[in-house]
């Protein structure tokens, strides 16, 4: 068999040559997408393995195998740490061949990657990371922002509170990027609406003891403590202000990045009345719920977070694209073409794209129900307002991201 | 502390480099000047860099006998600086590495003034408790990026015509800075300084009785160790592009402890060998994601319980000559 010889040798060598050389139309014959996020630690609930099956689900609804693209998946858990979540993503590009890494919640880390994948002209589909430097100031040609960011959050529950007489302010924020933008963001918002802020306190990522913050914050006597954090920091947060009796001494806490999984880990009843804004809830429509069945169904009932859901949205245009150029090999024309291309998938509808990276949809001011409000496990927000995609994101021009400027 | 398997006085610790050292390193040089090739180099480096720090923190465990439990802060500080430097300060690599490790220097001559006056346990807490006054300043000071770290660090270019943004480029030059760190060492290990070191670790008040100011020797090795330390963590922040916390947090001083009794305490070889065997764990095993540390606990209770003297000690022992 002198030609399957020539042809293992020629499989060979165009192997060892690398990415972007292959015969065949995607690098080294696959699209291999990996999935970087937290699996143990505080994040692991809203993003974690969900995320991982949310890309699977994608590729299979995609129909990639039918249309003879062979889609496979890694992951690796980033530990919250930027030196392991780089060391990860470059090892991916450099021995494993990854094409594409989607999800890292975590902003710190998610900058790290960013950079990495700009360096190696790969793709990076931000879903768990919240800092709008992603589209903003640290904006690259082949990073997309996915599901949300800080700028979204801050006005959409900022505004929404401020609004209503919560016009002094005190923030309960996470000492790293993610913190630190949303709780500017927030700022911004506050004081532009004519509130106040009294004064802020910084606790370190993954805090256990939340009780001396919380005693600065109930000193302050802001009527509203802010709380720039996330996952488990939100709920341990609002835990312990709960046993501090902070709520019931007149302030009030916003928790301005709220997941469904937290509010979960809450229960109704420390939950309810909480206002924030997200960008995708599984009881909105039937899209939405049939999607919901499934992920529930394999990932031990846990209900799909606008993480999970931005992941799937985001892998679904990610193949699209990749099938019509009938390549992955080049990162960067990967993403122009996402970005030319409007997006549409059954979870967030149509959309589009921006030059700074930034995927445009509506956002959805949410509040937590009151347990007798609540009729099935899982049913906790109800609606109180949908803010259109064109106000939902940052105006383009305020980014100060070098794409756009020039 | 634990003896390395020979004693000071005997013929294999004269200032004579014994052969078999010098084939030894030679074998170790001539693995490392191909490994890159068929192994991935930035993990190569990663593991170059533990490995240099491992021998920095055994110079002064395995031959002086003083357990340093606070050796992140050296690895760490030097990492922010020379991230630092090169970063917002625009300095070239060479500098920014020097500067890294002259502030570890610094660090080590500031707080091995104090940690020396006591020994044992104490000299431990007070490394210790010194590392952590530098963990917290690192993450609350403005410049670190807090959990962060410093990030896009450019790596530039070495001398002004070597551009290390090639991984091999980049793999060679640390190979040669670990190289150097080594023979350093080697060297002060077979010096008069080092027999000296060694009669301190065995037996101080002897070695006062004979004259010795035991004091000035310790602090001398304290800062040496430091130095070589500081310089494995400015190295690394330029190959990762990125200082951050994780290289000044007390699991650092722990994983080089773990590092150094793996690979065989008081060897030459021993914390190398270490090294590369512990950070290949950590790579290879990083899909366990939190298992991780629990395996590397288990591998640390065998080998205590097994071969007390690490993997180099043991080979060392069957062939009765000090590696």
């Amino acid at each position: 068999m002198k030609f399957t010889r020539t042809m293992t040798l020629a499989a060979t060598v165009a192997l060892a040559i690398g990415a972007g050389q292959a015969q065949a139309q995607y690098s080294d014959g696959t699209i291999k997408i990996g999935v970087l996020t937290d699996m143990s630690s505080l994040y692991t609930d809203l993003s974690g393995a969900g995320s991982l099956l949310a890309a699977r689900l994608a590729a299979e609804d995609f129909g990639a195998a039918a249309k003879g693209m062979k889609v496979e998946f890694v992951n690796a858990d980033h530990q919250n740490k930027a030196d392991v979540g780089s060391a990860v993503a470059r090892q991916w590009y450099d021995v494993d061949k990854v094409d594409v890494i989607v999800d890292t919640p975590n902003s710190g880390v998610a900058l790290a990657v960013n950079q990495i994948t700009r360096e190696k002209n790969k793709v990076f589909l931000v879903s768990g990371a919240a800092t709008s430097d992603l589209s903003g100031k640290a904006c690259s040609p082949n990073t997309i922002h996915w599901t949300y960011d800080t700028w979204l959050l801050a006005n959409g529950t900022g505004n929404a509170i401020v609004k209503t007489g919560g016009d002094s302010w005190y923030f309960l924020t996470a000492d790293y990027a993610f913190g630190h933008a949303l709780e500017g963001d927030t700022e911004a918002v506050v004081t532009k609406n004519g509130g106040k802020v009294l004064g802020k306190v910084r606790h370190p990522l993954n805090t256990a003891d939340f009780s001396s913050f919380l005693l600065q914050a109930q000193a302050s006597k802001a009527k509203i403590i802010g709380l720039a954090n996330a996952g488990g920091d939100t709920t341990n947060s609002i835990k312990q202000a709960a046993e501090f009796g902070i709520v019931r001494g007149g302030q009030n806490l916003a928790g301005l990045l709220v997941f469904l999984t937290d509010v979960h880990a809450l229960g109704l009843q420390t939950a309810q009345g909480l206002i924030f804004t997200e960008t995708w809830y599984w009881d909105m429509n039937d899209n939405n719920r049939a999607f919901a069945k499934r992920m529930a169904a394999a990932n031990k009932g846990i209900h799909p977070t606008m993480i999970h859901a931005g992941v799937y949205s985001a892998v679904t245009h990610y193949l699209k694209a990749v099938e019509a150029l009938k390549s992955d090999a080049d990162g960067g024309a990967v993403v122009k073409k996402m970005k030319d291309t409007p997006t549409n998938d059954p979870l967030f509808g149509q959309g589009s794209i921006r030059q700074d990276g930034r995927k445009i949809h509506p956002a959805y001011l949410f509040e937590v129900k009151k347990p007798a409000e609540s009729k099935a496990p899982w049913d906790y927000y109800k609606l109180r307002a949908t803010i259109p995609a064109e106000q939902a994101f940052r105006p383009v021009n305020e980014g100060n991201c070098p794409l756009v400027r020039g | 502390m634990v003896s390395p398997g020979y004693t000071i006085g005997s013929a294999t610790t004269t200032s004579a480099t014994p052969r078999h050292q010098v084939i030894a390193f030679i074998g170790m040089a001539v693995f490392f000047l191909v490994a890159p090739f068929f192994i991935y180099p930035v993990f190569l480096m990663k593991a170059l860099c533990f490995a240099l720090f491992a021998c920095a923190f055994n110079l002064l465990i395995g031959y002086v006998g003083l357990l340093s439990f606070g050796h992140a802060m050296f690895l760490g500080s030097a990492g922010y600086i020379s991230a630092h430097a090169a970063k917002v300060w625009g300095f070239p690599p060479e500098l920014a590495i020097l500067s890294g490790t002259a502030t570890a220097a610094a660090l080590g001559l500031i707080s091995g003034a104090l940690a020396i006056r006591r020994q044992g346990i104490y000299f431990a807490m007070i490394t210790l408790a010194l590392a952590q006054m530098i963990y917290f300043f690192c993450l609350q000071a403005k410049f670190t990026g807090g959990e962060d770290g410093i990030q896009q660090v450019p790596r530039g270019v070495l001398f002004g015509f070597i551009d290390l943004r090639n991984d091999l480029t980049m793999y060679f030059v640390v190979l040669a800075i670990f190289l150097a760190g080594f023979l350093l060492i080697f060297r002060i290990i077979h010096s008069p300084f080092g027999q000296i070191l060694k009669a301190i670790r065995e037996n101080e008040p002897r070695a006062i009785s004979l004259g010795y100011k035991t004091d000035h020797y310790k602090l001398i090795a304290f800062v040496l160790s430091a130095t070589l330390a500081g310089l494995a963590g400015s190295t690394k922040a330029i190959v990762f592009q990125l200082a951050s916390l994780t290289d000044v947090n007390w699991p650092m001083s722990g994983e080089v402890v773990l590092i150094t009794l793996l690979g065989g305490l008081g060897t030459i070889f021993g914390p190398v060998v270490g090294a590369f065997v512990l950070i290949s764990l950590e790579h290879y095993l990083a899909q366990l994601g939190a298992w991780v540390t629990i395996v590397q606990g288990i591998i640390f209770v065998i080998c205590v319980l097994t071969f007390r003297r690490g993997i180099v000690g043991e080979i060392a022992r069957l062939i009765k000559r000090p590696l």
